[in-house]
C-alpha cells in the first residue's frame, strides 16, 4: 500500500509541511526532510521550484527564485533524494508545475519518483481532463498518487468527479487566493469546511493555503483530516535557517 | 486540415487550458459563454458601432506605391496604426470590455509589457466607467514612462510586478494571481492570443476584423478578396492572428509570421520563439516557449517591447509546426533600418514591432505581380526615443 494511504488511515489529524527544494541553500533539501520527520510531521511536500509559479504568493515565489538561483533542477533534486528512503519513512510528495516535468518527460519523471521513493504528486496547473486522458495510466503504473485541488468556487458536480478519479486525498484550498499565510479563518471558510465535510467524499481532505499557526491548523482540521503549511514554514526558514525546525513544529501542535 | 481551434480548445496539439483549479470557474464560465455572447445581435451591433465611431474603423488599406517600386512587387499596408490609441490592440479591448459587461463583471485587470495593451485597456475602462488595474513589470515601468502616465491619466491603477524578471511574463503572472484572488467580480483582459482556452480564440475573433476588412477592401481595389501573401509581426501574435484569420484555411494565401531575432537568433539575446522554443506550458497554454532544458521559462530580448515575449500563441505554434505559415526572424538592426525606410518612402513612422514585418522585404523576394498585404500593426510615436537613440537623430 502507498505510504500516503497508510498514513491517512492513522487515527489522528495530519500535519503536512511544504518546503521548496534547494532552499535556503541548494544542499538543505535532505536535512530539512529529515528534521521535519524527526519532529513528528506526518507528510512532506517537496516543492520543485519553477520560474513562473502561478498559484503561489510572494513567499513561495521568492523561495523558488532563490532555489533556482542556487542551481536547483529536477535532476539535482532526484540525485539529492536518491537515498532518502534509508532514513525517512513518512510519505513524500513532490509539488511542482507541469512544464519542468514535461521537459523531463512525464513517464521518466514518474519512473524516477518511484525509484527514489516518492509517493505522490501535486501539480496545480495540470488539468483534470488531461490527467484523466493522458497521464493517469502512467501515474498508476508507477504507483503514484495524484492529488487534485478544490476551492470554495469548485462546483459540487466537479468535486464529485475529482473525488472519483482521486485515490489518496483531496487538497482543499482554503480560500480564493494564492498560497500565503493567514492568521485566522472567518465564517466563509468555516461554512466551506462544513459543506465539504457533509459531502461524504471517498477521499479524505487536507486543507492548504493560509495555514500558519496553531489556531488556523486547528480550525482547518476540525472537519478535515489534516492541514498543509507552506509559506509560514518558508518564512521560518528564511528568518531562522534550518536549525530551529523543532520550534516551528512544536508551535503548531 | 483546419487551422482554427477545435472544440476542446486546441490547435493541433497546442492550446488547452493548463490552469490551477482556482481559475477553473472563471475560465469555464468564459468558455461556455463567449461564442454565444459574441454573436448576439446586440453585442455585434455595439461592437461594430464602437469600432466605427470610437476606434475609427475601417482602417484604410493603402497601396504603398514607392515601397512597391523599391521591392518590385505590389504592397498594400493595412493601417492599424491609425486606430484610436495607435495600434490594433484596441480591437480586442473593445470586444473584451463588452464581454466583461455582459458577464456582469465590474473590475478589469490586464497585463502590459510596453504599455500599449495597458493603454488600450485603460481607454475602454474609462469609456465604460469600469475599475481598471494594469500589471506591468517594474523594469518596464521604468523604461516606458509615457505609457505609464497615459494609463494613469485614463484613470487606471498601474501595479508593479516585482517577481521573477519583472517584465511582461511576470506582469502576466501577477494578473493571473489577481484573478485567482478575485474570482467573482473581475474579468481579465488578456492582450494577445495567449493564455488558456478560450482566450486565444476569443482574442483572434475580435482581431479578425482586420482580415474581414482586407477582403472587401482588396476586392474593391484588385477585384479579388485574397492576396498572395500576408505579412505580420508576432510577439504573442494578436495582430498576426487578426490579419491571417480569414485566410487561415485558404491555401492560396501564404502567411508570413515575423519574429524578433533581437541581436541574432543564437546571440543569447533573442525573442525568436519558433526557432528557439520547445513545446511546453506558459500562462495556461500548451505552446512553443523559450525555456531551459530543465523547463524554466527564460527571458527573451528584443529592441521592441511588444515582441519581447518568451512564448507565442498556440495558433501560431500550430501554424509553425504544420508549416502552414512561413516564419522569418528579423534582427534589431534590420528592423530599425526598415522602419526608417518606410518613414522616408511613405511618410509613415511605424512601431518597431511593425518594422520587423517590414524588414521581410529585404530578406525575401516577391514576384512583381504578386499582391502582398503587410499588417501595419502600430504607429511609432511610442518608439521615438528608441529611434532617436538608435539613429542619433
Amino acid at each position: 500500500m502507498n505510504r500516503i494511504n497508510q498514513k491517512l488511515q492513522e487515527d489522528k489529524k495530519l500535519l503536512s509541511i511544504y518546503f521548496t527544494a534547494g532552499y535556503p541553500s541548494l544542499d538543505d533539501t535532505v536535512g530539512v526532510i529529515q528534521e521535519l520527520e524527526k519532529n513528528g510531521v506526518d507528510m512532506i511536500e517537496i516543492g520543485l521550484p519553477f520560474s513562473d509559479p502561478l498559484a503561489d504568493g510572494p513567499t513561495i515565489q521568492a523561495s523558488s527564485t532563490k532555489a533556482l538561483e542556487n542551481g536547483m533542477t529536477s535532476e539535482i533534486l532526484f540525485t539529492q533524494i536518491e537515498n532518502i528512503r534509508e532514513t525517512v519513512s513518512i510519505p513524500l510528495i513532490i509539488m511542482g508545475y507541469l512544464n519542468p516535468m514535461m521537459q523531463y518527460g512525464i513517464e521518466a519523471f514518474c519512473a524516477k519518483c518511484k525509484e527514489v521513493g516518492i509517493d505522490g504528486l501535486i501539480i496545480p496547473d495540470m488539468p483534470v481532463d488531461v490527467y484523466h486522458d493522458e497521464y493517469q495510466a502512467i501515474f498508476e503504473k508507477y504507483g503514484l498518487i495524484n492529488v487534485f485541488l478544490i476551492t470554495p468556487q469548485t462546483s459540487e458536480e466537479r468535486i464529485k468527479f475529482i473525488d472519483s478519479i482521486s485515490n489518496g486525498f483531496i487538497y482543499m484550498v482554503s480560500s480564493a487566493g494564492t498560497t500565503g499565510a493567514k492568521n485566522s479563518f472567518g465564517n466563509a471558510q468555516a461554512d466551506y469546511f462544513d459543506r465539504i465535510s457533509t459531502m461524504n467524499l471517498k477521499n479524505p481532505q487536507i486543507v492548504g493555503f493560509g495555514i500558519s499557526n496553531r489556531e488556523t491548523f486547528n480550525q482547518a482540521t476540525d472537519k478535515a483530516k489534516g492541514a498543509i503549511i507552506g509559506s509560514a514554514f518558508i518564512k521560518h526558514l528564511t528568518k531562522n535557517g534550518t536549525k530551529t525546525i523543532a520550534d516551528f513544529v512544536s508551535n503548531i501542535r | 486540415m483546419s487551422y482554427h481551434v477545435n472544440e476542446k480548445g486546441y490547435y493541433g496539439t497546442f492550446g488547452g487550458a493548463y490552469i490551477p483549479e482556482m481559475l477553473y470557474p472563471n475560465v469555464e464560465e468564459l468558455r461556455q459563454k463567449y461564442l454565444e455572447i459574441m454573436y448576439e445581435d446586440s453585442f455585434q451591433k455595439e461592437f461594430k458601432q464602437l469600432l466605427k465611431d470610437y476606434v475609427g474603423r475601417p482602417s484604410p488599406l493603402f497601396y504603398a506605391k514607392r515601397l512597391s517600386e523599391r521591392y518590385n512587387t505590389k504592397i498594400y499596408l493595412k493601417r492599424e496604426d491609425l486606430n484610436h490609441t495607435g495600434a490594433h490592440k484596441v480591437n480586442n479591448t473593445i470586444g473584451q470590455i463588452l464581454m466583461a459587461k455582459r458577464l456582469g463583471k465590474t473590475r478589469i485587470i490586464a497585463e502590459t509589457g510596453a504599455g500599449q495593451h495597458g493603454v488600450a485597456t485603460a481607454t475602454v475602462c474609462a469609456l465604460m466607467g469600469m475599475e481598471c488595474i494594469v500589471y506591468m513589470g517594474e523594469i518596464d515601468i521604468a523604461r516606458q514612462a509615457p505609457n505609464v502616465a497615459r494609463m494613469k491619466m485614463l484613470g487606471a491603477e498601474v501595479r508593479a510586478a516585482l517577481s521573477g524578471s519583472r517584465t511582461l511574463k511576470d506582469a502576466t503572472n501577477e494578473a493571473i494571481r489577481d484573478w485567482i484572488s478575485n474570482p467573482v467580480n473581475t474579468h481579465y483582459i488578456i492582450g494577445s492570443v495567449v493564455g488558456p482556452h478560450p482566450y486565444p480564440d476569443m482574442v483572434a475573433r475580435f482581431q479578425a476584423v482586420i482580415s474581414e476588412e482586407m477582403e472587401w477592401q482588396l476586392q474593391e481595389k484588385e477585384g479579388r478578396s485574397y492576396p498572395d501573401h500576408v505579412i505580420a509581426c508576432v510577439g504573442g501574435g494578436s495582430n498576426a492572428a487578426g490579419a491571417f484569420y480569414q485566410y487561415l484555411d485558404d491555401e492560396r494565401v501564404n502567411l508570413i509570421a515575423v519574429e524578433a531575432a533581437g541581436k541574432g537568433i543564437h546571440s543569447g539575446e533573442s525573442a525568436a520563439t519558433s526557432a528557439l522554443g520547445e513545446d511546453g506550458i506558459i500562462h495556461g497554454s500548451r505552446t512553443l516557449l523559450m525555456q531551459t532544458k530543465d523547463g524554466q521559462i527564460t527571458e527573451p530580448y528584443s529592441i521592441s517591447a511588444g515582441l519581447d515575449y518568451p512564448g507565442v500563441g498556440p495558433m501560431h505554434a500550430h501554424l509553425y509546426a504544420s508549416k502552414r505559415a512561413e516564419f522569418i526572424s528579423i534582427t534589431d538592426d534590420e528592423a530599425m533600418t526598415a522602419g526608417l525606410e518606410l518613414s522616408q518612402l511613405e511618410g509613415i513612422i511605424p512601431a518597431i514591432e511593425t518594422s520587423h514585418a517590414l524588414a521581410v522585404f529585404e530578406q525575401r523576394k516577391f514576384k512583381e505581380n504578386e499582391i502582398v498585404i503587410l499588417n501595419l500593426s502600430g504607429r511609432g510615436d511610442k518608439d521615438l526615443n528608441t529611434y532617436i537613440d538608435y539613429f542619433k537623430l
